[in-house]
């Protein structure tokens, strides 16, 4: 009995092994290595051969050097005549920012309510309006991004009933343009705001808002003190979804924004394949994750952990 | 207007979720319309007309995407689900484990990480390889990869989230009846999880077969995804054609929602009679 089962124990052993061991073994090879790697490139002085893999030990003297080229980096935020914080890439972050920054308000200013009035319908009707934010979801985001661009170009749907209507006079130029741009981000992402923002409110205690109005708050008073507070975790993930992806998008702005709309996504994808400046756009996305990325995640948690602490 | 004013108050959940909808579903609505155009305009409907569906069927780029499309998201979905179903048992069954915050971070990065981010840190990978080992060229292969990874992610989310509501006294029972650990996995664990494996694999059928940024980093020539193909079409001007290949793809979603509604409703059904 006692062999049975200690050949049981290995073979449970062993079972676990491999659970853990298959994704874990995957996720080393083609999550953490790609990345070191782009930490090397990142670092790497191509040389005179443009070799992105060059090699970054140099042997003089039978004494060994690391070459860490930090120009990469350093000419991201400083421009040839020695100016800081004016290059072009520094402007594609910041209109990278802006437009994240927008989008994410966006999406919250619509979202909210939307997600609010989901979460306090008839119990039986909510899966269909949450299935219905999730159906498009199912179609090509890039044919529905694509779409935008028959319904917002000058002679599109919008402009054409504006002049039908006698609002405007001649078309207004929407398309490749600020207004386009912001129009297709929200609509990609506004159900990144929507899902967690219903998953937080549709948990809520009403007894707490019967309470406020017992103690005599208004509707208004009672949903701005109880009912916001009380959804800050739903906010702060809804606003991570939105702004992360958004500061790297590439799909959106190629399509719906227009010459001026560089985004930093852009300006990677370039550098790799136009510039062919591989160090370059490599330190471009390690900056983008350790300046923008890094930070919300570590905000995130320790919002996650306060709302935890709070509820326990 | 003042009679307006205080019907949209009163009813302000009702049109908010209204124009909301709206909002949602009006380029859906627009795709579907003017795929059957009789002519290339974008605001005015011309006349009705099929020969943007025969334009798309005789377009050798667009019908040689999709094959490949298909055949790349039928590879990764199926690899990125059953890669999930492992690291989901992992991160629920098995407590602590040594290296468990890594992991963790790894399975959930790609969530977060931007798909550029991804696709590029991908590429050097492949292309550092390449230049060791002579082995693999980019193309359907390395798209395959990138697209398990991206997957992935997704499907460990669903599988965890139903593997972790799951009754683990049913597992204990089927060991106290003397089931091997294998056994009580593939009878009992994976059985149990079956409607989540499916979601996730739908999922991430979806992501393979809708993504473009990753495919643009990882294809090599002669190699173009679905995607890739409709997105230099897209950059270039509008193309009616694209409209009707939209359609023929949201049939196929209605479709399949139909189908699985239906299924989903006879199941329930069959599990009420048991009770």
């Amino acid at each position: 009995m006692s062999a049975d089962s200690s050949r049981w124990v290995k073979r449970l052993n062993l079972g676990r092994r491999t659970a853990l061991g298959i994704p874990y073994i995957w996720l080393l090879l083609f999550f953490a290595l790609p990345f070191l790697i782009l930490l090397r490139i990142s670092l790497t002085d191509m040389g005179e051969g443009l070799d992105p893999f060059a090699t970054m030990l140099s042997n003089t003297d039978g004494k060994w050097r690391l070459i860490l080229k930090v120009q990469n980096y350093l000419s991201i935020v400083r421009d040839s005549d020695g100016v800081w914080g004016s290059t072009i890439y520094t402007e594609a972050y910041l209109l990278s920012l802006k437009y994240a920054f927008l989008t994410t308000v966006l999406c919250l200013a619509i979202g909210y309510p939307f997600a609010y009035f989901i979460a306090r319908s008839q119990p039986a009707r909510r899966p269909i309006y949450l299935m219905l934010v999730m159906l498009p979801f199912w179609t090509s985001f890039l044919l529905r991004v694509y779409a935008w661009k028959g319904i917002l170009a000058d002679q599109g749907v919008v402009n054409a009933a504006l002049l039908a209507l006698g609002v405007i006079q001649e078309p207004i130029q929407m398309l490749y343009t600020d207004v386009s741009m912001l129009v297709g981000m929200t609509y990609v992402y506004l159900p990144f705001m929507v899902l967690p923002l219903y998953a937080n409110l549709v948990k809520m205690d009403l007894r707490l808002l019967e309470a406020a109005y017992d103690l005599g708050a208004s509707p208004f008073k009672a949903f701005w003190l109880v009912t916001v507070p009380l959804s800050r975790a739903g906010i702060v993930a809804g606003c991570m979804l939105v702004f992360i992806p958004c500061v790297g998008e590439f799909v959106i702005p190629s399509l719906l924004g227009g010459a001026e709309n560089v985004m930093i996504g852009r300006v990677v994808w370039d550098e790799m394949f136009s510039g062919n400046n591989w160090p370059r756009a490599a330190a471009l996305a390690i900056m983008m994750i350790v300046l923008v990325i890094a930070p919300l995640v570590w905000y995130q948690h320790r919002v996650n952990q306060r709302a935890y602490s709070e509820a326990s | 207007m003042l009679t307006l004013i205080r019907a949209l108050r009163s009813h302000l959940s009702k049109f908010w979720i209204a124009a909301v909808y709206l909002f949602l579903y009006a380029p859906l609505l627009f795709l579907v319309i003017f795929s059957f155009n009789s002519t290339r305009q974008d605001s005015v409907f011309t006349g009705f007309s099929l020969r943007w569906y025969h334009a798309l069927a005789s377009d050798p780029r667009l019908v040689e995407g999709f094959f490949l499309s298909l055949k790349i998201a039928l590879i990764s979905a199926t690899l990125a689900t059953a890669l999930a179903t492992l690291a989901a048992y992992a991160l629920v069954r098995m407590g602590q484990f040594r290296g468990r915050t890594l992991f963790t971070g790894m399975v959930n990065a790609p969530l977060i990480m931007p798909e550029v981010i991804v696709g590029m840190s991908l590429l050097l990978l492949m292309v550092g390889i390449q230049r060791v080992a002579g082995w693999p060229d980019r193309g359907t292969l390395t798209i395959v990869v990138g697209h398990i990874l991206l997957g992935m992610a997704y499907a460990t989310v669903v599988i965890q989230s139903r593997l972790s509501e799951m009754d683990r006294s049913l597992e204990e029972a089927a060991m106290d009846l003397g089931c091997r650990p294998g056994q009580v996995f593939f009878l009992v664990t994976l059985p149990n999880i079956v409607p989540s494996l499916m979601a996730a694999w739908l999922l991430t059928f979806t992501l393979s077969f809708d993504d473009v940024v990753v495919s643009e980093f990882l294809s090599g020539p002669g190699v173009t995804t679905l995607p890739q193909v409709i997105f230099s079409y897209a950059r270039r001007g509008v193309n009616p054609s694209i409209y009707a290949a939209a359609t023929l793809l949201m049939a196929a979603v209605t479709l399949a929602v139909v189908i699985y509604a239906i299924y989903l409703a006879r199941q329930q059904r069959k599990t009420g009679y048991q009770r």
